[in-house]
């Protein structure tokens, strides 16, 4: 039993050994929230003088003053107006965007087939979503780039990375696998005595009850297309005109040497879609994050 | 109905046949999805392990030559894997303990929960270049608000990304600013503990530190456990932080073409992922880049093996 020190205590129990715990509950209210406020500053400090430094102007940008002697908006203006940085935007966006897109449909099958079919080698399948899901990218990119650059004549091009994503993506399946475990076998049950073939359970009755799952999945295809560097750089590099936000960030500090405010304007010109869609969608992702891991 | 239910043994076969047919249907994307982009290029990277090839002339048959120069000739291959070793023992370590601490943190917050959630939640969602980026800016050494900071305190303000010494701290540092994830797992275990065993605790008169080694730990163990085996895969996959940290503190940054000095500073940042690519794709050596493919695949599949073992929770039903 806790008590919270902001509630009067009902007459009669104000004895000594509750006006202890009472202070002591005060006490601890007092700690856990120093710390959190200590916490909070560390997580938070590094998007703060991000900020600050982006709109410093040039001069100020290359001491070590903390704060914005001049406030210089038009820096984001000046890096949106980079050259390449529009074409890096709309290819992160369709990377992001098609390899979501690609990932989910093709995906949900999958999932649903691990989940409720029973058939001979259902666990060593659901090994092998495993075992894909934990493979280092490098692992395989050799033989990979070969097939894309030699026989196929496709890299310097987003299609080595999206087409891959139309042939279901590991850590999806199983993320959508783990909620479909959930949906209670009757529903399914009842649309095939209703007459519903599998596809039409699948897409009528089982997808509306996976949306929050769906939407989860999503999410985090999402960003890790729009995070991925390693995937661009061996496919797009050859090719200024398809590479993406995350893989031409770099080659902007490059233009850009000693220009920090330039740099960290840019720099959260790459974080904010991400963050703006985690506000939109934070329910979504915080219990997609749980399903990843709750399950002891 | 009951005989309309009990179908006569060709009926069965029909029936059998046809959900063989429907779940392969289903299976069909991700069947050859594994085929194509999992089981083709492991084997040809097995392939390629055993071969001469410089991805112009035609492989020749090299036989072991591409491992003994892996393991006794190449000069950073030992420096890779402790690097990667490193990392992983207190890059997972650390980044756990504290995700734990501050999903303990979080659960004990009774005002303004939600926006010191969404505080800690933030930098995970930070893209890691993103994110390098701005750490390389934080703690450079001339203008860095940090080693400002610490020097306004009369504290030592070390090189960070610059000194061979301070590059993986720097590294793991980044890393724990990003452990939103983990704060959510654990929060969730967390409020899975059942308040009974608490007050019983409580009742036998243990302290708040007894309380947490006696009722909580025992209860979230599975997803600890969870937690640095998908952290130690993770960790072995490092590659974009550290090249990116690299290139930035080096000066040495742009598109294609510019080389930087691998794992800059002095190669205290070089990882096995790195490895693979540097020897493939800018050395063009193949054959090696490949065997050392294989290494990185090993680790992490004895490690993915450890999630797989039966009672784990994740590949049950």
């Amino acid at each position: 039993m806790t008590l919270n020190p902001a509630l009067p205590l009902p007459a009669g129990v104000r004895t000594a050994a509750a006006r202890t715990a009472r202070r002591r509950a005060a006490l601890q209210w007092v700690a856990v929230h120093s710390l959190a406020i200590a916490a909070a500053l560390f997580f938070l400090l590094p998007f703060v003088f991000v900020l600050l430094t982006s709109v410093m102007s040039d001069r100020q940008a290359l001491t070590s003053e903390l704060w914005p002697t001049s406030w210089h908006w038009e820096n984001y203006a000046q890096v949106w107006r980079t050259p390449g940085f529009l074409t890096w935007w709309r290819n992160s966006l369709l990377y992001a965007g098609l390899g979501t897109l690609l990932t989910v449909v093709s995906s949900l099958p999958v999932a649903y087939a691990l989940a409720k079919f029973r058939f001979r080698g259902r666990r060593l399948a659901l090994m092998a979503v495993v075992s894909m899901m934990m493979l280092p990218p490098q692992v395989t990119v050799i033989p990979m780039y070969l097939f894309w650059a030699k026989q196929l004549h496709l890299t310097g091009s987003l299609w080595p990375l999206l087409v891959p994503m139309a042939f279901g993506d590991a850590f999806s399946i199983f993320l959508l696998r783990q909620f479909l475990l959930t949906v209670p076998n009757e529903y399914l049950e009842a649309a095939r005595i209703d007459g519903c073939g599998d596809v039409r359970t699948l897409l009528r009755v089982v997808l509306p009850m996976a949306r929050p799952a769906i939407a989860a999945v999503a999410l985090f295809q999402f960003f890790y297309c729009w995070n991925d560097y390693f995937g661009p750089q061996i496919y797009a590099s050859e090719n200024p005109g398809a590479w993406t936000l995350s893989y031409g960030l770099e080659s902007f500090k490059g233009a850009h040497h000693t220009d920090w405010n330039l740099t960290m304007a840019a720099t959260l010109l790459v974080m904010a879609p991400v963050i703006i869609l985690f506000f939109f969608a934070q329910k979504a992702f915080i219990e997609g994050v749980t399903l990843t891991g709750v399950k002891g | 109905m009951a005989l309309l239910d009990t179908p006569r043994p060709a009926a069965l076969r029909r029936k059998r046949r046809r959900e063989a047919v429907r779940t392969l249907a289903f299976l069909s994307p991700w069947l050859i999805g594994f085929g194509l982009f999992f089981a083709y290029p492991l084997v040809s990277t097995a392939y390629f392990s055993f071969m001469k090839y410089d991805g112009f002339t035609a492989p020749t048959f090299n036989g072991l030559k591409n491992w003994t120069y892996l393991f006794e000739h190449y000069p950073f291959f030992w420096q890779g894997l402790r690097n990667t070793l490193w990392l992983v023992a207190v890059m997972v370590t650390l980044r756990v303990a504290f995700g734990l601490g501050v999903g303990v943190l979080i659960t004990k917050v009774k005002t303004g929960a939600g926006f010191f959630r969404t505080a800690f939640y933030l930098p995970y969602l930070a893209p890691p270049v993103a994110a390098t980026m701005a750490f390389a800016f934080l703690l450079n050494p001339g203008t860095g608000p940090v080693n400002h900071l610490l020097g306004e305190l009369g504290l030592p303000q070390p090189g960070w990304f610059t000194d061979p010494d301070w590059s993986k701290p720097a590294l793991t540092l980044l890393a724990m600013w990003g452990i939103g994830d983990l704060m959510v797992i654990f929060m969730a275990a967390l409020l899975d503990v059942p308040k009974e065993q608490y007050e019983a605790a409580e009742l036998d008169g243990a302290g708040p530190w007894q309380r947490f080694r006696f009722v909580t730990l025992p209860n979230i163990t599975p997803i600890v456990l969870f937690a640095v085996v998908t952290g130690v895969i993770q960790t072995m996959q490092y590659y974009t932080q550290a090249i990116v940290a690299g290139k930035v503190a080096s000066g040495v940054i742009g598109g294609s073409g510019q080389q930087f000095e691998p794992g800059y500073p002095h190669g205290s940042t070089w990882t096995l992922p790195q490895m693979v690519y540097n020897l493939g794709f800018q050395r063009f050596d193949t054959g090696t880049a490949c065997a050392a493919a294989l290494v990185l695949f090993a680790i992490s599949m004895a490690f993915t093996a450890l999630l797989l073992r039966r009672g784990s929770g994740l590949v049950e039903d």
